[in-house]
């Protein structure tokens, strides 16, 4: 008995040593949004973060995993708890844009890292711009900048198009606009969250127009696209990945079918780091991965580049790092631009049907080393 | 602006009027009938469509689905009426509001842990694809369709309360709950079966608006909202309330976003009129609302005089 103790008792105080020893670790705080309508996102984010960790062998860094019901004051709180009792060295994972605006510019002013798998908010691309903070993504107009420009090559005169009455929907007829150069057939703001489009599909078949450009994220886009299928119009439809990636693919069905959309990544971009996420991904989660799969996936492997040149005490040298992106990114190469958003292709994607599941296939080039024009605004 | 155009935003309204009158017929039975306020119905509703995209998607038939998903609803309605709302009856309406909204999280998370957190996929069944020819106006034959059930549903449910002994017992427990206690009508029953009535209203909503809508988690509570504007208006406690509110909410809101923007364009720059009229038309409807509650506090047929 008195043995057991005794090695109980150094078993113990090893473990107290490991711990010790382990203080050096690097906490990253991961706020996303794993409950309610929009979870799959979160979700999609955090399992391709967990498994770049995993692949790299990774066990420097101590993820901590909250969900933030997609609500503002509830991203604020639990950001607070990360960096006060968590003592978090960075933090990561926002979907939203409007929780985005609400959490990084109070997190970067702490001199806390923030580092967006998602949401690029204008504002934060141009005047309220940090040096501490980094979106591995894209800028919100980016996407959407391509679709107005591919509608141009597509020949599209006389487009329609429709987003919901927010500050990411104004974002995405902007860009487009700021592309496109054919005239408008109409332009319409829905409800953010809206399960109803019988009076905007009633409006597209009206109009004339010779197609339609829309941003309908998540369970927005599935029913506007069921909807359009059953309506007998049959304009050609372009978008912005979002609205169709594989997050949303299965619940579309055929209606998504021959959909042109345009995305920084897809699951068929022919480059070895792509390769080796997309099998893994499938095996370790048994679904493809999704394009917010992928931008964890990147910003994991963004921190543990930037982590392996430098270290977290010193910001300087960190951030100097991280600027670097010295990595390989499963979107093929990219830099940050001063304001520290991607400057990157944007390929043009058409969702096709692969042994019978829906995923996307790359089809062209809207830009190469493209760059947001937000950055101008930007003075740091 | 043509007449065809009119007509099919018409048309469109008065579907999203008889969707919104399964849910608010449900909700506004059992407020009527057991003074209960429920705000877990929204969920049934959920229930309903994640049980029929499930059994269609397993079966390949959407009607096998349609009818798993109204008895999943009711199944579900019971239960809980059982479990928890019975112990509430004699409470405050603070704490049904309480009760009932951790049961919307507990559903919630319940159907995302079962089915995933991604929206399942659920389409129109083939007899009802495709485009029928009005006059004028060609319509979606599944909306058309939607319109059909929404009537005779409307026409079963008066049928129930007016002709049946369940609907003369449902119309007494509005009126007098200990009366006819003391007549000898087993009361508990009853209200298991007009709450379980109730949610197999909401689950048939679900499942039959979920084949051209998103499936997914919390996709109940917009349309919860939208349902307790309609028993407002209406009146609460009042099926036939409960139809007229429902109606005016739907075509009010699809005119308004229809007509609102394009009355500002007359004036303004396209983008700013497409702006302000669309934050217009989603106010709309909670104008109207207003408006009944300043001038008919009661809503437009009040249950109890």
């Amino acid at each position: 008995m008195k043995t057991l103790r005794t090695t109980a008792l150094a078993a113990l105080t090893v473990g107290a040593m490991v711990s010790t020893a382990q203080a050096e670790t690097v906490t990253v705080g991961m706020i996303t949004t794993l409950s309610g309508g929009g979870a799959g996102l979160g979700v999609d984010v955090r399992d391709g973060f967990q498994l770049a960790l995993e692949m790299a062998g990774e066990h420097s860094i101590r993820l901590v995993v909250e969900d933030d019901a997609q609500r503002p004051e509830l991203a604020v709180q639990i950001a607070e708890r990360m960096i006060q009792s968590e003592r978090a060295d960075i933090l990561t994972g926002i979907i939203w844009s409007n929780l985005a605006m609400a959490v990084v510019p109070s997190t970067v002013a702490q001199d806390i890292f923030y580092i967006s798998p998602n949401a690029g908010p204008s504002a934060l691309a141009g005047a309220n711009c940090h040096p501490n903070y980094f979106n591995a993504a894209w800028q919100n107009d980016m996407l959407h900048e391509a679709a107005g420009q591919h509608a141009n090559v597509l020949g599209y005169e006389n487009t329609f198009i429709m987003a919901p009455n927010y500050p990411a929907g104004t974002d995405a007829l902007t860009g487009f606009k700021r592309y496109y150069e054919g005239e408008l057939a109409g332009e319409l703001f829905t409800q953010v969250g809206q399960t109803d489009y019988a009076a905007e599909i009633a409006e597209i078949r009206a109009s004339g127009a010779d197609s339609v450009f829309i941003f309908l994220p998540g369970g927005m886009g599935i029913s506007f696209m069921r909807q359009y299928e059953q309506s007998g119009v049959d304009l050609p439809i372009v978008s912005a990945g979002f609205s169709f990636d594989q997050d949303v693919l299965p619940a579309m069905g055929s209606a998504a079918l021959g959909v042109i959309n345009t995305s920084q990544w897809s699951p068929d971009l022919d480059n070895a780091a792509n390769e080796a996420f997309v099998s893994a991904f499938q095996q370790a989660y048994d679904r493809l991965p999704s394009l917010y799969a992928s931008q964890g996936f990147d910003t994991a492997n963004l921190i543990l580049s930037a982590l392996s040149s430098a270290d977290i005490s010193d910001s300087d040298a960190f951030r100097d790092a991280l600027r670097a992106a010295d990595f390989a990114s499963v979107r093929g190469d990219f830099s940050f631009a001063s304001n520290h958003h991607p400057v990157q292709t944007v390929y043009v994607r058409e969702v096709v049907e692969v042994d019978g599941v829906l995923t996307n296939r790359i089809i062209g080039t809207a830009f190469e080393e493209h760059r947001d024009v937000h950055g101008e605004n930007c003075n740091m | 602006m043509t007449l065809a155009l009119v007509l099919e935003q018409l048309l469109n309204g008065v579907q999203f009027g008889l969707m919104l009158f399964l849910m608010s017929a449900g909700l506004t039975l059992v407020f009527g009938v057991m003074g209960l306020i429920n705000l877990a119905h929204g969920s049934l509703y959920m229930i309903g469509a994640f049980l029929c995209a499930a059994v269609a998607g397993m079966t390949g038939n959407f009607w096998l689905g349609l009818m798993a998903g109204i008895a999943a609803a009711a199944a579900a309605g019971a239960l809980i009426e059982i479990v928890v709302i019975r112990r509430l009856y004699t409470r405050d309406h603070l704490d049904q509001v309480l009760a009932t909204f951790a049961l919307i999280l507990i559903l919630s998370e319940g159907v995302r842990m079962i089915f995933g957190p991604f929206p399942l996929y659920l389409n129109v069944p083939d007899v009802l694809r495709g485009t029928v020819r009005l006059g004028i106006v060609d319509y979606s034959l599944y909306r058309l369709a939607l319109i059909g059930f929404g009537l005779a549903v409307a026409v079963g449910l008066w049928a129930l309360i007016a002709k049946t002994r369940l609907g003369i017992q449902i119309r007494a427990g509005e009126s007098d709950r200990e009366m006819i206690a003391a007549l000898g009508v087993n009361i508990r029953a009853l209200y298991t079966i007009v709450f379980a009535l109730g949610a197999a209203l909401a689950g048939l909503a679900g499942a039959l608006v979920g084949a051209i809508q998103s499936v997914q988690v919390g996709m109940g509570e917009p349309v919860l909202i939208l349902a307790f504007v309609v028993i407002v208006i209406g009146g609460i406690g009042s099926i036939k309330g409960a139809m007229v509110g429902a109606l005016l909410v739907g075509v009010i809101d699809t005119m308004g976003r229809f007509l609102l923007p394009r009355l500002f364009a007359t004036f303004m720059d396209t983008s700013q009129a497409m702006g302000v009229g669309a934050a217009l038309a989603s106010m709309l409807i909670y104008l109207l609302m207003a408006l009944v509650l300043i001038f008919r506090p009661k809503g437009l047929f009040p249950a109890h005089g």
